[in-house]
């Protein structure tokens, strides 16, 4: 045979092999409640909403659920990953930067891809990674040391690996992309580095740059009034967790994080934009058209990354295009996602960093004088676990960290490139000096801090009042994310290592496994052949549970 | 160990816990002495590079435990330099480059159990001490040290390693106001009406984990009980009132020595 005859019939045979494989196109995603068996995205859809139409599993035979299978890695720390499901494979990461395709019906591996970070790496709070994005035949993955890498599906080989920041800054990425139409888009963390934080698209065929939203405006673009000097070079302003998208709108929401130095707002003063805000972006351009602010000139770490949950209704009997958050602030918010009003905010946890709310959403600030406590502490009311809401229910449910407060002291920090840069120390407020306080994860299988110090709450929240509907009760803080169905199941966990199903309406324990591990994730459900799955990863074993037959 | 002072006609009194020694005074730790400039100058490095993930008490990462000497890779000051300048990207530790007199002092703090005014408590005879801990003051009731079992009360055996003089002095003189949290005394009815007392060694949700007043290791569900309290006052008494203050600094300094099987 010729050679070209050769090449040619090769050509066809890729093309017939591509074919063949998982294609997520962006109308595949934009349509995700089509094909329920499949979780496309971080959020399971694109408004965050974490509620899935499958119903297979249900209030009447939750209790029937087995496990299904493990995987265990043998990495240690934190494993805060959300997995993606197409068509019956499993796509996941796991520290530090790995990725894994897994049969999703058995949870044996396909393949493992691992870039290994750059000693230059500098992450503040652990090797963490949230999950991949995918479009077409291609992954994404963004890494410790701020690269954004684009796999094969298939095999798990690279299409392309770019620097999406500098890592001997303290830049780094820990958050899932973000696909939407032909771009991949992505933030950087690192807020507590003196880093400028941005969001930005690239082209998801090339890698190739399309728009760069900067968190924080340079002099001459609005907003940068609201810095001194030179602060707003070093204000931090990070994305570390992922956004959300209305197509009606193409406007993208993106929570940023804190201002650096962290604890010390006297070395920054003005309202620091557009650090602990929400940013609606025109998603072709990455053009701001509206920003709300939940934390002026904050002092306290209350990073406002929390996934922007987009939820339709009514509002004053009016219908309306809506966005809800509830803060590490403590304060749980409804916005009009269209241009940004203020709609409703209340404080869900004890709060006296702040009075109260204006008729604008601004806090009334109070701070504590030095050596007194602050509530909520400085991991706040709740933190990077993803929240849930059912259009069902009505309701909102989120991980809440409550009775927990610490004692800040402000230092003046100065910038060192690629240094920490915090300004200042806080301590946890407990009932005797030297009680152990609580922090990020959990060092032990003990809770030696106890109740004393703080506790958790699986809360659900109705966002038509901002007050709790029903609040599920847990002995030690719970990191977990939520999971909720069509057939009115929550499924959620804790620190203490126990999976739960809960009844969505009533907060009633209707289910749980002792699973040992803490669950720092949110679970998600999929099915495979018709039948229905739901993924939990706790400690270092993700497991799958399925109906027993 | 720390140095054999004795500061204090006031040594019972409360404030004095906050006393901070003389400028220029050292703490001098498995023969190295670090100078109270350089552990101050540490807290501060410490606190602002190292509490994000260690914690304020530096026991937040599993496993580690820079208060008391239990670092991964690390067991002795050498290493201990290393593992903060060479990272553990793993463990998602980054690598941190200090100026020498920052990693000096940051070393100097760590070495020194995180503890800037560690001199201000009185320190006495360890031997004396444990002629005190064995008789008069009556500690054998309830702890046991050294494989000496005793009762309810927790074991010291390593307690010289665990806890700072100040922290041992504050317990003695105040044991509610001491009391760890999780230490705390439990009392427990049954649904059948037995009654059952110890000390909360782990709780969740759902059970509660105890040792009892007869030495037995217990887990009880939450739900089986028909009363279920935990009590902050310490069935511990104070000695104040009942031994000198040369009695309590011999008994720190005896509790200091404790260190545990090595």
């Amino acid at each position: 045979m010729k050679t070209w005859a050769r090449l040619a019939l090769s050509l066809l045979a890729l093309l017939h092999v591509g074919d063949l494989g998982a294609q997520v196109t962006f109308e595949r995603i934009l349509d995700s409640d089509a094909e329920p068996e499949n979780w496309l995205t971080f959020g399971g859809s694109y408004t965050g909403q974490r509620y899935s139409l499958l119903n297979g599993i249900s209030l009447d035979n939750v209790e029937d659920l087995e496990l299904k299978w493990i995987y265990q890695n043998r990495v240690a720390g934190l494993w805060e990953a959300t997995p993606l499901v197409v068509d019956g494979i499993m796509y996941l990461t796991q520290r530090p930067n790995d990725v894994l395709a897994l049969d999703a019906a058995t949870g044996r591996v396909f393949w493992n891809y691992r870039h290994r970070p750059s000693s230059d790496t500098r992450v503040c709070c652990g090797s963490n990674n949230r999950g991949v994005a995918i479009h077409g035949q291609t992954l994404f993955m963004g890494t410790l040391d701020a690269r954004l890498i684009a796999l094969d599906a298939t095999t798990g080989k690279e299409v392309w690996n770019i620097d999406v920041a500098d890592a001997r800054l303290g830049y780094s990425i820990t958050m899932a992309p973000l696909v939407v139409k032909d771009m991949v888009v992505i933030g950087t963390g690192g807020g507590e580095y003196g880093i400028r934080g941005f969001i930005a698209a690239y082209d998801v065929d090339t890698g190739e740059e399309i728009w760069r939203f900067k968190t924080i405006p340079e002099p001459g673009e609005p907003g940068n009034e609201t810095w001194e000097g030179d602060d707003w070079i070093y204000g931090g302003a990070s994305v570390w967790l992922t956004g959300s998208y209305d197509p009606e709108l193409n406007l993208m929401y993106w929570g940023i994080g804190n201002p650096g130095p962290d604890w010390n707002p006297d070395q920054r003063p003005g309202d620091n934009l557009y650090s602990e805000s929400v940013v609606a972006l025109d998603a072709d351009t990455g053009e701001l058209e509206w920003y709300f602010q939940f934390t002026p000139n904050d002092g306290y770490d209350y990073d406002a990354v929390q996934v922007p949950v987009l939820v339709d209704g009514e509002w004053g009997g009016e219908p309306r295009s809506m966005m809800i958050s509830a803060n590490r602030n403590g304060y749980f918010y409804v916005l009009d996602r269209a241009t940004g009003e203020f709609l409703l905010g209340r404080p869900f946890v004890k709060v006296n960093w702040a009075s109260g709310l204006d008729e604008n959403g601004r806090p009334v600030q109070t701070p504590q004088p030095p050596g007194e406590p602050t509530w909520p502490g400085n991991q706040g009311a709740t933190n990077w676990f993803p929240p849930a809401f059912s259009p069902r229910t009505g309701l909102f449910y989120v991980s809440v960290w409550d009775s927990y407060a610490v004692i800040y002291r402000r230092e003046a920090d100065e910038y060192v490139a690629g240094e920490l840069f915090t300004g200042g120390r806080f301590r946890t407020l407990a009932p005797v000096p030297d009680a152990p306080g609580i922090n990020v994860g959990r060092p032990g299988p003990i809770n030696n801090w106890t109740d004393a110090v703080g506790h958790g709450v699986t809360m659900a929240i109705d966002p038509q009042t901002g007050e709790a509907a029903w609040r599920f009760e847990q002995f030690d803080v719970t990191d977990s994310g939520m999971l909720t169905t069509a057939s009115d199941l929550l499924f959620t966990g804790g620190r203490e290592g126990y999976f739960y199903a809960l009844d969505a309406a009533t907060g009633e324990e209707l289910w749980r496994a002792n699973l040992g591990g803490s669950i720092v994730m949110a679970p998600i459900t999929y099915a495979v052949d018709g039948k229905q799955y739901v993924t939990v990863i706790s400690g270092n074993m993700m497991a799958t549970f399925g109906l027993r037959e | 160990m720390r140095p054999l002072q004795w500061i204090s006609p006031s040594l019972f009194a409360l404030t004095a816990f906050s006393a901070v020694p003389e400028p220029g005074t050292a703490q001098v730790v498995q023969g190295h002495e670090y100078e109270v400039e350089a552990v101050e100058t540490g807290s501060q490095i410490y606190a602002s590079r190292c509490a994000v993930c260690h914690g304020s008490n530096g026991d937040q990462i599993a496993g580690v435990d820079l208060r008391h000497g239990q670092v991964t890779q690390a067991a002795s000051e050498t290493k201990l330099r290393q593992a903060i300048r060479g990272g553990n990207l793993d463990a998602g530790m980054p690598q941190f480059n200090l100026p020498p007199d920052q990693l000096d002092a940051l070393v100097a703090f760590i070495q020194a159990g995180m503890d800037v005014g560690g001199t201000a408590v009185g320190i006495g005879s360890p031997a004396q001490g444990m002629t005190l801990f064995e008789g008069e003051a009556g500690c054998t009731r309830c702890h046991s040290a050294n494989g000496r079992r005793a009762g309810l009360a927790p074991d010291l055996s390593d307690i010289g390693d665990r806890r700072d003089a100040e922290y041992l002095q504050r317990t003695l003189l105040d044991p509610s106001g001491a009391m760890l949290p999780i230490n705390r005394p439990v009392t427990a009815v049954t649904d059948d009406g037995r009654t059952i007392r110890g000390r909360r060694l782990n709780e969740d949700t759902y059970t509660v984990q105890i040792v009892d007043d007869e030495g037995r290791l217990r887990s009880l569900i939450k739900a089986d009980l028909h009363e279920f309290e935990v009590s902050t006052e310490s069935p511990m008494p104070s000695v104040e009132g009942r031994l000198n203050p040369r009695q309590v600094a011999d008994l720190i300094a005896y509790l200091l020595s404790l260190q545990g099987a090595r």
